[in-house]
This record gives structure tokens, C-alpha cells and sequence, in this order.
């Protein structure tokens, strides 16, 4: 079991290396060093926290739509291409490749992210000449962005397993959006009263709360992120995870493949 | 033990965009392939070969009824581990060299890494497609697409292989080489279940066939016996160009072909025949019982239904 689900997410990831997927990582590398350039001529005192906050921002927005383009299209382009039949045709669950195809997308994101990571420390680098101790605070801000990209890939899938690919990148971009603007909901539905409290507070539930995964701002500005912070991010983020795949999987084990 | 029992298995489905409609795909259908049988599953496009093969691999959900593949129940994931399939019209994954593709599939059907290499070097030349080192799909004629097709149908050694039409693509070389490979599986004493609308390929290969048309079974037997001799005519081939007066006068239907005349004649008027083409010193090359051939009895089982379907309106 375990076993077929690693050899599907390890042609997923093989798919995503070879549709040269990670080719956005030159875009980024361009964008970032042209801005730690750019940066690093016109601000004084503050070359640290402009870097950090564009770099971590925009590790955050290409790994978002390198999720969503992906993750729309793992199901539905399978079936639309037929290459599902001779998976599904041998001795593998549907659910184990939903599972796999998951996995095989996170580890394109990571890898993805990792090699990001690797052009904010580069440009930091560059801008700061040395490395001090809140800079450490940047893995927090990627983990919480890799958390981020797990919740998208799950809708992703859950959507492509029921969706046409146009209308999952549509609910799924929405929910990004809608989900970066959650705590601001929570707080509306605090405000409100009545009918408007439930609903506001039903939606403020049900979707995924990105703003509480976003600690740019403050990795920028060298405060602290709270441990108690990094456990209830990561059991929210596997939680959430957990139930977007399980609809996936439900819905996916009754789909008649035409 | 059957390798195959379909037991009234039917298939509707809803179409139509706001108010959903029933569209039966596939009327109940009960059909028994025993194990070691090259089966045709004949019908015309859209006869519903597609779906039964689809719900026998899981891919579509039945809407009412049961199948017992190689002894346990179809939907078994332990089943899938002895059957091979090749899909209409297969299209894999476009970014994987052949090697590559087969090595997935092989891991997928839990073929140990050990074997592997040995059976992809092996089904590759079952095909012909040992020069393709390197070389990825996307680059694939459909001729190609269609041998590595079989070729990923057969790698794991199941016991029984679905083949939803096997010679779609192929060029006439390609169809003999498909022909043989399927006589080569029947010799290894594996099952083979194929759909087909080319008559001439199940009658050459098939122990038996079904005849499916607008989701209905219209006729399963033995190829042998669907294409018995057709009662008390004979058909007699002499050489040259001559057609005695006397033959044509015991009623018989005469066609000159080339440097031959075939004649079709009742059998109990054969000796005549004989005994004419003796006196004209014509000489005889052959009597053979006269056969219905696979394409007849189909066709008459089309318009049979036809036939029923417009009395029935």
C-alpha cells in the first residue's frame, strides 16, 4: 500500500520535473536578486526587512499557483487523457491515488520551496552581508507557507476530483483569497449578531485560515513567533488537510470514469 | 473454474444537461468465459463493449449486478494483481520513455524490482519495440502507442488479459504480429477476453464469441458452431473458365473467379457434379462444405435485432 502510494507521488513529482514546472524558479531568481539589487540601492537600514518581505511573499504566491495549476489538473487532466485507466486497472485504490498524487505534488512544492528558500538567504545575503540570529526566524515563515501550500494542494485535488479544470482553479484561487482575509471574518463575526454571527462564523470555519500561516510581517520585523503559535498552525494545517483529502477520496471512489 | 462470470450486470446512465434522463447503456447481461478460452466480445461501435470492459475493471460503477473474476468478486483488489488490460485507443503518460512507463506499471502490479528489467526487456520484444531506448511517448506513433499498450498488458503475467480492441491502429503487419501474440498467451494457458468490431480477427483467433448490439446480448457459442456448414450445400472449385451445361442443370450457382469457376450445389447432387465435370475431363481442385462465415451470422444477428426492435415499436 505504502509502497504504490510513493510510486505515484514519485511519477507525480517526475511529471512535474519534466512538464518543467520548476522552471518558475528562474523567474523567482530573476525577480529576487534584480529586487535585492534594486533594494539594496535606493532604502538604508531597512535592505533586511524589504527583502524578507518580498522574498517570503512572493516564495508564497509562486508556490500557490504552481499549487493550484497542478493540483486542478492531477485528476481530472488523468481522466480526461485516459491515462487513469491502466493505473486504476491494476492492483491500485482510488484512494491510494488520491493519497499518492497528493504526496507527489507536496514534494514538487517543497522542493520548489526549498530551492526559493535558498534564493531569500542568497539575497539576504547580499543585502545585509552577514546572517544574524532572527534570521533563523525565516524557516518558521517557510513552514508555515509549506502548511499553506498542503491546505491548496488538498482543495486543489478535492475540487479537481468533482470539477472541471477551469471552475477548480476559480474555487480554489477564491479560497486562497477569501482564506487570507480570514482572521478578518473572525473578527466580523465576533462583531455581529443574529443570523449574520452564524453564517459569518460557519464560513469563518470552513475556510481554510491563511492569515493565520502568514507570519511574513513579522519574520520581517524580527519578532518573535510563539511555539504554541507553531503547534496550532501545524495541527489546523494537517487537520484541515486531512478532511479536503477525504473529500476528495469520497467523491473520488463513486466517480464513474467515462 | 470460470475465469470470467458477468451476472446481470446493467448499466444506465443519467444524460442530458438540467432535466437528467436514463440512457441504458447496458441490459443485464450474464456471460461465462472459462478459463484458457480466447473470447471475442463482438459489436458494432457503441454496442456497449466498452462499458462492460470498464465495469470489469472498476472503472465505471455497474447500476445492478455482480461479476466473479478468476474466482472472487470483481471489485477485489487482489483480483487486479492477475489481469492485464489495455484500453481503447491507449494513452499513457507522454513524458515517460517506454522503459520508464513499463517500470512504473510493473511497480504498480508489485512485479519485484529483480524480475522487472528481465520482463520489460521481454514484453518489449513480445512487441517489437526493442529500439526505443530514450525515447519518450510523446514521440510515439499509434502504432507504437498500441504495442507498448499490450506490452504493459502483459508484463506482469496475468492469467487473464482484457483487450478492448487490440488491432485499432496497426497496420497490417502490426495486426499479424498482434494475431500471433494473442495464439502465443492461449498456448501459455492464459485467458484472453477481447472486444472487437473486426470480424475476421476473432474468427481467426476466438475459441468463442459474444454478439453485443445496443447494450443487449444477441448470441454467444463457439466460433466452430456459429459458423457450421450451412445445411446440405457445397461448394466445388474446378479449373478453367468452362461451365458445363449439365451442372448448370442439376441448379447450381456458378461464378467464374479468374483462371476458376466456384460453384455453390446442393450436396445431394455432388456425385452429378462429379460425374459432369468427369465427362467435360474437367479437373476438380476442391468440395468443401459450404460455411456461413463469422460476418454473416453477425450481420444476421444485427438485423435480427433490428427486425424484433421495429415490431416491438
Amino acid at each position: 500500500m505504502i509502497s504504490r502510494i510513493a510510486y505515484i507521488a514519485s511519477n507525480t513529482f517526475r511529471e512535474a520535473v519534466r512538464d518543467r514546472v520548476l522552471y518558475n524558479l528562474i523567474a523567482f531568481a530573476l525577480l529576487l536578486s534584480g529586487a535585492a539589487i534594486f533594494v539594496g540601492q535606493i532604502s538604508i537600514d531597512i535592505e533586511r526587512l524589504v527583502v524578507v518581505n518580498l522574498g517570503l511573499a512572493a516564495v508564497s504566491l509562486f508556490g500557490v499557483v504552481i499549487a493550484i495549476f497542478i493540483g486542478i489538473g492531477l485528476v481530472s487532466k488523468e481522466i480526461e487523457k485516459r491515462t487513469l485507466y491502466t493505473v486504476l486497472s491494476r492492483p491500485v485504490r482510488r484512494w491510494e491515488f488520491i493519497i499518492g498524487k497528493f504526496f507527489g505534488l507536496a514534494g514538487t512544492l517543497v522542493v520548489n520551496t526549498s530551492f526559493m528558500a535558498i534564493g531569500v538567504f542568497a539575497a539576504l545575503l547580499y543585502v545585509a552581508h552577514k546572517f544574524s540570529r532572527p534570521d533563523a526566524l525565516i524557516f518558521i515563515a517557510l513552514y508555515f507557507i509549506i502548511l499553506e501550500f498542503l491546505m491548496i494542494c488538498a482543495l486543489a485535488l478535492l475540487f479537481s476530483s468533482f470539477s472541471t479544470p477551469l471552475l477548480s482553479a476559480v474555487f480554489a484561487f477564491s479560497l486562497f483569497v477569501i482564506g487570507s482575509f480570514a482572521d478578518d471574518l473572525r473578527g466580523f463575526a465576533e462583531l455581529s449578531h443574529g443570523f449574520t454571527h452564524w453564517v459569518a462564523a460557519g464560513a469563518a470555519y470552513v475556510i481554510p485560515n491563511f492569515s493565520a500561516l502568514n507570519v511574513i510581517s513579522a519574520v520581517a520585523h524580527q519578532q518573535p513567533v510563539g511555539a504554541q503559535l507553531v503547534l496550532s498552525n501545524t495541527l489546523y494545517a494537517l487537520l484541515y488537510t486531512t478532511v479536503a483529502l477525504s473529500g476528495a477520496v469520497l467523491i473520488f471512489e463513486r466517480r464513474n470514469l467515462k | 473454474m470460470a475465469a470470467i462470470e458477468i451476472l446481470d450486470i446493467e448499466k444506465t446512465y443519467l444524460v442530458g444537461f438540467w432535466r437528467k434522463r436514463p440512457k441504458r447503456a447496458l441490459q443485464p447481461l450474464r456471460l461465462t468465459v472459462e478459463e484458457g478460452e480466447v473470447f471475442g466480445f463482438l459489436g458494432p461501435n457503441g454496442a456497449g463493449k466498452t462499458t462492460t470492459l470498464k465495469i470489469l475493471m472498476g472503472l465505471v460503477f455497474p447500476t445492478a449486478g455482480t461479476a466473479r473474476i478468476l474466482g472472487r468478486e470483481w471489485t477485489d483488489p487482489a483480483v487486479k494483481a492477475q489481469i492485464g488490460f489495455l484500453p481503447e485507443q491507449p494513452y499513457f503518460y507522454d513524458y515517460l520513455t517506454g522503459h520508464e512507463l513499463l517500470d512504473y506499471f510493473g511497480q504498480l502490479s508489485g512485479v519485484p524490482a529483480s524480475e522487472r528489467k528481465r520482463r520489460i526487456e521481454e514484453v518489449l520484444s513480445l512487441v517489437g519495440l526493442t529500439d526505443i531506448k530514450g525515447l519518450q511517448l510523446r514521440k510515439f506513433s499509434k502504432g507504437m502507442l498500441q504495442r507498448i499498450g499490450i506490452a504493459q498488458a502483459i508484463l506482469h503475467n496475468p492469467k487473464l488479459v482484457f483487450l478492448d480492441e487490440p488491432m485499432s491502429g496497426l497496420d497490417p503487419l502490426g495486426r499479424h504480429e498482434v494475431r500471433d501474440l494473442i495464439a502465443q498467451l492461449k498456448e501459455e494457458g492464459k485467458t484472453v477476453f477481447f472486444s472487437t468490431h473486426i470480424l475476421s480477427d476473432a474468427e481467426a483467433l476466438c475459441d468463442r464469441v459474444a454478439i453485443i448490439h445496443k447494450g443487449e446480448l444477441r448470441g454467444v457459442g463457439a466460433v466452430d458452431d456459429l459458423t457450421s456448414s450451412v445445411a446440405g450445400k457445397i461448394e466445388m472449385i474446378w479449373q478453367g473458365t468452362q461451365i458445363p451445361a449439365s451442372i448448370k442443370a442439376l441448379g447450381a450457382e456458378c461464378h467464374v473467379s479468374g483462371d476458376n469457376v466456384r460453384a455453390v450445389i446442393a450436396d445431394h447432387q455432388q456425385d452429378a457434379a462429379i460425374d459432369a465435370l468427369r465427362r467435360e475431363r474437367i479437373r476438380l481442385i476442391s468440395i468443401t462444405p459450404l460455411r456461413t462465415s463469422l460476418e454473416t451470422y453477425f450481420v444476421e444477428k444485427l438485423q435480427h435485432s433490428q427486425t424484433t426492435a421495429g415490431k416491438r415499436a
